[in-house]
């Protein structure tokens, strides 16, 4: 187990099992976004008060909820690095980040263009519209923070404890909408009760929810690589293996 | 401790500190955090009177009355234990409709009619299509109206 372990967090090992676990995550991907964008766009129902506006939720909903996975992720992978003075977990922090960034973009973008036509509104200042912000914030700060470091280690560690720090925001945006009166609507998947979203409209919005998950899957194999070369330029084993 | 242990305690200390802080500024901020006031929050007082406020609520079944040859409308927003009247000036959202949850920003005038500059329609949770939606129908007016608390 411990030499598992160890073997995983060796950078060139890490760098091949990567590489090898890319095309594993990519192509289920790229078949599940594809089926679900084409079931939710031409199969699903129409929604009886939206009409069409409503298929913008299959995108806003799982890029919103990649958004604060990525960051649980990143903390863990910081939080990780931290404790353990892994470089391994430091650097998928570190990968994690633009890739988070992305998604809460992506769910901002599309919760203001469906905003518009439906509240009446592109942006309001309620909890959960707030807070998503903020998520977007942390990811930009962490990156910045860490560009303005010259040494990988240093940047490693200040830039870990913000990850950490900025993690309790996951769950107050989640539950931003039972603690608070907001303008957005309250979950209709991710509760306990059962979803308040008809079922054949739902299908396709797991089948997306699980293509972006293994998207993550992709793009964080695909990062990662970038990040130890960048980080292991130097190293014996790159200058043998090439 | 073993610097891995110290460590350790550092990354729980600050989950915690962080946590505690958070918590306690949100409780402290809980006001402002709120949105929109309720009907009933409005009777109760707990409205502030002197700014500008957001009320929301459902908007009330056959309440609906538009000024002929102007943008006014009138309606009453109820949560089922208050209600309290608006009126606005302007361009309605495409989900406006009696029955709909709605947020208007505005002041109170002294009359107690609720003065909007801004109407804004909350969606609710629910997504169905519209078939299900009639099935439902006679159901769900049962249910909300024996049920409903605030507005949403």
């Amino acid at each position: 187990m411990w030499l598992w372990l160890h073997k995983l967090g060796s950078p060139p090992h890490a760098y091949r099992l990567l590489g090898k676990m890319a095309p594993w995550f990519g192509w289920p991907a790229l078949a599940l976004i594809l089926l679900a964008t084409w079931w939710g766009l031409a199969w699903a129902p129409r929604d009886y008060q939206q009409g069409d506006a409503f298929r913008l939720l299959y995108v806003h909903a799982p890029s919103a909820w990649m958004s604060m996975f990525t960051y649980v992720v990143m903390a863990v992978a910081a939080g990780i690095g931290m404790i353990w003075r892994i470089k391994l977990a430091h650097a998928a922090a570190a990968s994690c980040a633009p890739i988070g960034a992305s998604f809460t973009f992506l769910a901002l973008a599309t919760g203001s263009i469906w905003g518009k036509p439906m509240w009446g509104t592109w942006w309001v200042w309620d909890a959960r519209l707030t807070s998503e912000l903020i998520l977007l914030f942390l990811y930009l700060g962490y990156m910045a923070l860490r560009s303005s470091f010259d040494d990988p280690q240093r940047a490693d560690r200040a830039s870990a404890v913000l990850a950490i720090v900025g993690v309790i925001n996951v769950p107050i945006i989640h539950y931003s909408v039972e603690w608070w009166t907001t303008l957005h609507q309250p979950a209709s998947v991710t509760k306990l009760d059962k979803p308040s979203i008809a079922i054949e409209m739902l299908y396709p919005l797991f089948i997306m929810m699980l293509g972006f998950q293994l998207y993550f899957g992709w793009a964080i194999s695909r990062r990662l690589r970038g990040e130890i070369l960048r980080r292991e330029r130097n190293a014996k084993w790159l200058k043998e293996s090439t | 401790m073993t610097p891995r242990q110290k460590r350790m305690a550092t990354v729980a200390a600050i989950l915690v500190g962080v946590g505690i802080a958070t918590a306690f500024a949100l409780q402290a901020f809980n006001k402002n955090l709120l949105y929109y006031y309720s009907p009933t929050q409005i009777h109760a007082g707990e409205a502030p009177e002197a700014r500008s406020i957001r009320v929301g609520g459902l908007v009330e079944n056959g309440s609906v009355q538009r000024e002929v040859g102007s943008l006014e409308v009138r309606f009453t927003l109820t949560d089922f234990a208050n209600t309290v009247g608006v009126s606005y000036t302007g361009i309605l959202p495409d989900l406006f409709r009696e029955g709909q949850g709605i947020i208007a920003r505005g002041k109170m005038r002294d009359d107690g009619v609720f003065i909007a500059e801004e109407v804004l329609a909350k969606h609710d949770e629910n997504y169905m299509p519209p078939e299900v939606k009639d099935s439902l129908k006679p159901h769900m007016d049962a249910a909300q109206a024996s049920n409903q608390g605030a507005g949403t």
